[in-house]
C-alpha cells in the first residue's frame, strides 16, 4: 500500500474512532468528525445534483440537436419549476414556490396510488385468500395463522369503533401478532447490524492495526 | 534375428490398421442405424401483439410437435426465427461505429471532429431507421431468418420482447410487419422441422392495461367512499375516531418541555415530500407548532430533504400565525442539515446531546437510523414519541421510545389531531374499505376451500 493508501486507512480509522467516541460522551473529537461528515456530504450532494440534474438532465438535453424540439422543451419545464422554488428567497414572490411543491406532491401521489393499491391492497388480499383446510397439519396450522393474523391485524387498525367486547378481543389478538412479528424482525435486524460492527472492527484491528491476519 | 523382429512388427502394424479400418466401418454403420427421422412441425402457430404493454413485443403460440413427448419423442427444443431485412445489419454496423466514436470521445475529450462524426452517424442511423418498415414489407426479398430465441421441448409459447430504445441492438420497432417461424429441433440440430411462416404481424403499445381493471374498480369504490364521508364530515356529522395513546401524549410532552424550559425536537424522517407518512407528519407538526407557539417553547426541526424543509417552514409559519404569534417564528426553527443518511444522524445526535430537548418526536419515514436516533434520545433523557409506516423500523421505536404509532396509526393521528373534514372523511373511508376487504377475504376463503379460485383471480393484478 502506498503513502496515500496508508493515509486513507489512518484517516478512516481516526474518523471511525471519533464517531464511536460518542458512546462515551459528546466530545471534541466527535464534534470535529460530525462537522467533517456533514460538511463533506452536503458538498458532495451539491456536486452530484449539479452534474446529474443541471448538467445531464437539463444542459445536455436542451443543447442536443438530435432531439426533437418537443424533447428539448420538456427539460425547461423542470428548470422553470426549479427556479420557482428559489422564489422563496424573495418575500414578495415567495408564494410562487408553492406551485412546484404542489406539482411534486400531486404528481407523485398519482403515481404512487396505483402502486400502493396493487401491492398494499390487492396483492395482500390475494395472498390471504388461501384454502385453509387443504394439505397436511403443518400447512393447515400455518395457513390458519396467516388468515387469523391478517383479520385480527386489520381489526386493530380499525379506528371507527371502540375496541371493546369481541371486537376488542380480536384487536388484542391482532396486536399480539404484530408484536411477535416485530420481535422477530428486531432480532433479525440486530444480527445484521452486528455484522456491520464486525466489519468496522475488522477494519480497525485488521486493515489498520494488522492484528488480524 | 533383428530382421525377424522387424517383419513381425510390420505384420502387427498392418493387422492393427486393418482392425482399425474395420472398427471405423462398424461405427459408420451404427451411425446410420441411429439417424433421426425429421420430427413433425408445430401446428396452429400464430403470432400477435403482446397485449397490455408499451409495445415492442410480439407473443407467439403454437401446439406442440407430434414428436414432443409422444411419437418419436425426438424434439429437444424449439427455435424461434424472425425474418429480418439486410438493412438491420446496416444498423448494427452504424451502432458499432457510434460506439467507437463514443469511446474516442472518452479518450480524447469532446473534440469538434468527433462531434461532427457522431452527428453524421446519428443522421445516417435515423435515416436507416425510417426505412425499416418498408424494408420489412419486402419479405421474403433482401433478408434472412434470424434466431431470436429458443425454448425447451414442452413449451407452447414465446414472447419476443425487444427494446424501445432506438439505439439498442435489441430494438424492435412498433408498427412494422414481422414474419416468424418456429423450428422443432432434435438432438442433431440439422434434423429439424419448420412451421409455416406467420405474418405479417405488428406490435404497438396500448393506452389501457385491461389487466388492471380490478384496480380501477377498487379506486372508484374508494374514491366514492372518501367523497361520501368527507361530505358527511363537512355537514357536521360527528365521526368517531378511537383515542390513540401516542398522540394524546403529545400534549403532555409539550407541557413538560415548557415546564422544563427545554426545546422540542421534531424529526420528519428521511422521506420525500410526496411520501404519505411525511404528509401525515406535516399535519402533526402543524399541531405541535401551534401549541409550541402558544406556550412559547422552542421548537427544533432539522430536515434531511430540502423540499421537506420548504414545506415544513410553511407549515410552522402558518401554525405560529394561527396561534396569533407570527413574530415569534424564527426562520432557523426548520433548517436543512444534509442529504446523507448517517451524516444527518450524526448531526441530530449532536443536537440531542447539546440542546437536551425535553421531547423528541419522530414522525415520518425512517430507515436504519431509527434506532440510533431513538437510543440517543433515550440516553439524553427525553420523552420520545414516534410514528412510522416503515414496518422494519417500528420494532426499534417500540423498544426505545415511550409511545409509538404503528403504521396506519400515524395517518389516523393526523386526522385525529387535525379534525379536518377532509382527513376525517378519508380515515373513515379507509376503515370502511378495510371492512370491505375483510368481507371479501372471508368470501374468497370459503370459495377457495371448495376449490373455486375464480374469485381470488380477481385480486391478482397484471403488471
Amino acid at each position: 500500500m502506498g503513502f496515500w493508501g496508508q493515509f486513507g486507512v489512518w484517516l478512516a480509522a481516526l474518523l471511525t474512532i471519533g464517531i464511536i467516541s460518542f458512546l462515551y460522551k459528546d466530545n471534541f473529537l466527535y464534534k470535529a468528525c460530525e462537522a467533517i461528515f456533514v460538511g463533506i456530504s452536503a458538498g458532495y450532494w451539491f456536486i452530484v445534483y449539479y452534474w446529474d440534474n443541471l448538467y445531464k438532465k437539463f444542459y445536455l438535453q436542451v443543447t442536443n440537436h438530435d432531439l426533437t424540439s418537443w424533447e428539448r422543451i420538456i427539460p425547461w419545464v423542470g428548470f422553470i419549476l426549479g427556479v420557482m422554488m428559489l422564489s422563496r428567497l424573495f418575500e414578495k414572490i415567495g408564494w410562487l414556490s408553492r406551485w412546484p411543491l404542489a406539482f411534486i406532491v400531486g404528481a407523485t401521489a398519482g403515481l404512487y396510488m396505483m402502486i400502493y393499491f396493487v401491492s398494499n391492497a390487492m396483492a395482500q388480499v390475494a395472498s390471504t385468500i388461501i384454502p385453509v383446510f387443504i394439505g397436511d397439519w403443518a400447512t393447515i396450522i400455518a395457513n390458519f395463522f396467516i388468515v387469523a393474523g391478517t383479520f385480527c391485524g386489520l381489526v386493530y387498525f380499525f379506528f371507527s369503533k371502540e375496541h371493546k367486547g369481541a371486537f376488542g378481543l380480536a384487536s388484542r389478538v391482532g396486536i399480539w401478532f404484530l408484536m411477535i412479528t416485530f420481535g422477530a424482525s428486531f432480532g433479525y435486524t440486530v444480527m445484521s447490524r452486528m455484522s456491520l460492527m464486525i466489519g468496522r472492527l475488522d477494519f480497525l484491528f485488521g486493515t489498520w492495526l494488522g492484528m488480524i491476519k | 534375428m533383428n530382421l525377424k523382429l522387424i517383419v513381425i512388427f510390420l505384420l502387427m502394424l498392418c493387422l492393427g490398421s486393418f482392425a482399425l479400418a474395420e472398427t471405423n466401418t462398424v461405427n459408420k454403420d451404427s451411425t446410420a442405424v441411429d439417424s433421426i427421422a425429421p420430427p413433425a412441425p408445430v401446428t396452429m402457430f400464430k403470432a400477435f401483439d403482446t397485449p397490455n404493454d408499451h409495445g415492442h413485443s410480439i407473443t407467439l403460440n403454437w401446439q406442440l410437435s407430434a414428436d414432443d413427448g409422444a411419437g418419436q419423442n425426438s424434439v429437444l427444443q424449439y427455435q424461434i426465427y424472425r425474418w429480418v431485412p439486410y438493412l438491420m445489419d446496416s444498423l448494427t454496423t452504424l451502432r458499432k461505429a457510434m460506439t467507437t466514436v463514443k469511446e474516442e470521445e472518452i479518450k480524447r475529450g469532446h473534440e469538434k471532429v468527433l462531434k461532427k462524426e457522431m452527428r453524421s452517424l446519428k443522421k445516417e442511423y435515423n435515416a436507416v431507421l425510417k426505412e425499416l418498415p418498408s424494408a420489412h414489407k419486402a419479405y421474403p426479398n433482401n433478408g434472412y431468418w434470424k434466431e431470436v430465441g429458443k425454448v425447451p421441448a414442452g413449451t407452447k409459447s414465446y414472447k419476443n420482447t425487444g427494446s424501445k430504445e432506438k439505439e439498442s441492438q435489441d430494438y424492435l420497432p412498433d408498427l412494422t410487419d414481422f414474419y416468424y417461424r418456429v423450428d422443432a429441433v432434435t438432438k442433431d440440430s440439422t434434423v429439424r422441422a419448420s412451421s409455416k411462416v406467420f405474418g405479417p404481424v405488428q406490435c404497438s403499445g396500448q393506452w389501457f392495461n385491461t389487466g388492471r381493471i380490478p384496480v380501477l374498480v377498487a379506486v372508484i369504490l374508494f374514491t366514492f367512499l372518501t367523497i361520501y364521508f368527507v361530505e358527511k364530515a363537512k355537514n357536521g356529522a360527528k365521526l368517531y375516531v378511537r383515542p390513540l395513546s401516542g398522540i394524546e401524549a403529545v400534549d403532555d410532552a409539550i407541557g413538560r418541555a415548557t415546564e422544563m424550559g427545554r426545546p422540542i425536537l421534531y424529526i420528519l424522517g428521511l422521506g420525500s415530500v410526496a411520501d404519505i407518512a411525511t404528509i401525515a407528519s406535516f399535519t402533526i407538526l402543524s399541531r405541535v407548532a401551534k401549541q409550541v407557539a402558544e406556550y412559547q417553547t422552542e421548537l427544533l426541526v432539522p430536515t434531511y430533504d430540502p423540499l421537506v424543509m420548504a414545506v415544513a417552514q410553511e407549515v410552522v409559519k402558518s401554525a405560529y400565525l394561527d396561534a396569533g404569534r407570527p413574530d415569534d417564528y424564527k426562520e432557523d426553527t426548520v433548517h436543512f442539515v444534509t442529504q446523507s443518511q448517517f451524516a444527518y444522524v450524526a448531526a441530530v445526535n449532536g443536537i440531542m446531546l447539546r440542546e437536551l430537548p425535553a421531547t423528541n418526536i419522530y414522525m415520518g419515514v425512517f430507515f436504519a437510523e431509527s434506532l440510533i436516533l431513538a437510543e440517543t434520545g433515550a440516553l439524553a433523557g427525553s420523552i420520545q414519541i414516534a410514528g412510522t409506516d416503515q414496518i422494519a423500523q417500528i420494532p426499534f421505536f417500540i423498544v426505545a421510545c415511550d409511545y409509538t404509532l404503528i403504521g396506519e396509526e400515524l395517518y389516523a393521528a393526523s386526522a385525529y389531531l387535525g379534525r379536518e373534514p377532509l382527513l376525517l372523511g378519508s380515515l373513515k373511508a379507509q376503515d370502511y374499505a378495510k371492512a370491505l376487504v375483510i368481507i371479501l377475504a372471508i368470501i374468497g376463503l370459503i370459495m377457495s376451500n371448495f376449490g373455486w379460485t375464480q374469485f381470488t383471480d380477481l385480486f391478482k393484478v397484471a403488471n
